[in-house]
């Protein structure tokens, strides 16, 4: 990664250090004037000036994953929530979005409520398709599902902002993509009626609700819908998970952007012959795993998203 | 992996020996099993044409899990990394499956 100056000498012991440090951490996002926007890579000094409601992203822990690409996923877990208490300003609160367990085991949820905890912050959840999977589903129903509509999506109020999470990993079809189902589609029409078009949206669930790659599922099939019901809205900000890579649009008012995992890479699209996990050198893992941080500040346009690798 | 000894193979020539002598070459045994692997989120082969009576064994070969699903037909639990889920069709027909997790992921049984 860039910054990091790999002279003749060999990298010391204090800079290997400082990159084990960083990572795997999650996304910085700041709302300014409705629009979220991404900061780029956040460092201390721009999170310090940043202002504003700020609240974070991660994505993707697959706790309980242990294959090459990333034999402790917990570890790294542990890693960008170390990163997130070392931030000079506090957010007010964070969203994962999904697959928290790699199994859905009870295990593997109480180990990633076990570090995720230790931020002391406020969390909203939505599932990925690896936090359904034990038998009866009742794993993360139990523990976040409380309070929430059909699935698990809910929405609620924060800084002035309106914030809807959504389910899109439950009834998928042969053939098909990410699904969030008339039930909820209709439940989000009403969830919004009324609402005034000023009111900046935030969007947030598992697979993106765009198309980035429908070759490999990386899609939600009736995504376009939800859309329909945003589209008038001053300031649209889609946040999403599932593909372990940073990737970002923007379309009229709406920004999306998907956040990096905690775990492992997944490939860019179509760069391999699957999205399976990505092994690559350990050196250079933690620049490819982050959290992102979004900062919104009343008045002004823009919501501002940065993305923070573990190690960058 | 099953591996093979002396005997097994003593075994398995005998029974193909002797199939080869009382049926066309061309029918399959309705005994037979068949495998079909998960590589790289795709079902190898993506379409099997079996006798009816025949079990297919699926095993997933991925760092990541998946299903196999047919609907109304068949459904098998989540497969980690090299789990095994095993069904019998005792039925002729096209069996459609897919996996319900990356939902791109499809294969077709034909059972004849």
């Amino acid at each position: 990664m860039s910054g990091h100056d790999h002279r003749e000498d060999g990298v010391s012991r204090r800079k290997v250090l400082e990159c084990m440090t960083w990572a795997g951490t999650g996304v910085l996002w700041t709302i300014t004037g409705g629009v979220p926007r991404s900061l780029g890579i956040i460092d201390s000094a721009q999170a310090a000036t940043a202002p504003g409601m700020t609240f974070l992203q991660i994505s993707d822990s697959h706790v309980g994953f242990d294959k090459p690409a990333n034999p402790n996923a917990l570890g790294t877990l542990e890693e960008a929530i170390n990163k997130i208490n070392a931030m000079p300003v506090k957010p007010s609160f964070m969203i994962h979005t999904g697959d928290i367990t790699h199994l859905s085991k009870a295990a593997e949820f109480d180990n990633a409520e076990r570090i995720i905890s230790q931020s002391k912050l406020d969390v909203h959840y939505v599932p990925g398709e690896h936090d359904f999977l034990d038998e009866e589903v009742k794993f993360y129903r139990e523990r976040y599902g409380r309070g929430t509509k059909g699935q698990g999506w809910y929405s609620f109020d924060a800084g002035g902002v309106h914030f809807i999470g959504l389910v899109n990993v439950v009834d998928l079809k042969a053939g098909g993509l990410g699904n969030l189902g008339a039930e909820q589609l209709a439940w989000l029409e009403d969830d919004l009626r009324g609402k005034s078009k000023s009111t900046p949206i935030v969007l947030f669930a598992h697979i993106p609700l765009w198309t980035v790659y429908p070759e490999w599922g990386w899609g939600t099939e009736d995504g376009g819908r939800a859309l329909e019901y945003v589209k008038g809205f001053g300031s649209v900000t889609v946040l999403n998970g599932h593909i372990h890579q940073v990737m970002q649009k923007v379309e009229g008012n709406v920004t999306f952007h998907t956040a990096r995992s905690t775990a492992f890479p997944q490939p860019a699209p179509g760069a391999a012959p699957s999205p399976g996990p990505m092994k690559v050198e350990d050196a250079k893992l933690r620049a490819m795993l982050g959290v992102a941080s979004v900062n919104f500040k009343q008045n002004e346009q823009r919501l501002a998203i940065i993305d923070t690798p573990l190690q960058g | 992996m099953k591996t093979l000894n002396r005997r097994d193979f003593g075994v398995d020539f005998g029974l193909t020996l002797a199939a080869a002598i009382l049926l066309p070459a061309t029918t399959a045994r309705a005994d037979d099993n068949m495998e079909v692997h998960i590589d790289n989120f795709v079902f190898q082969p993506a379409e099997l044409k079996i006798k009816v009576g025949t079990t297919v064994t699926w095993t997933n070969r991925d760092d990541i899990p998946h299903t196999v699903v047919s609907a109304g037909k068949f459904r098998s639990k989540t497969l980690d990394t090299d789990d095994k889920f095993s069904f019998t069709f005792t039925n002729a027909g096209d069996y459609k499956y897919f996996c319900s997790l990356h939902p791109h992921m499809t294969g077709m049984i034909k059972v004849e």
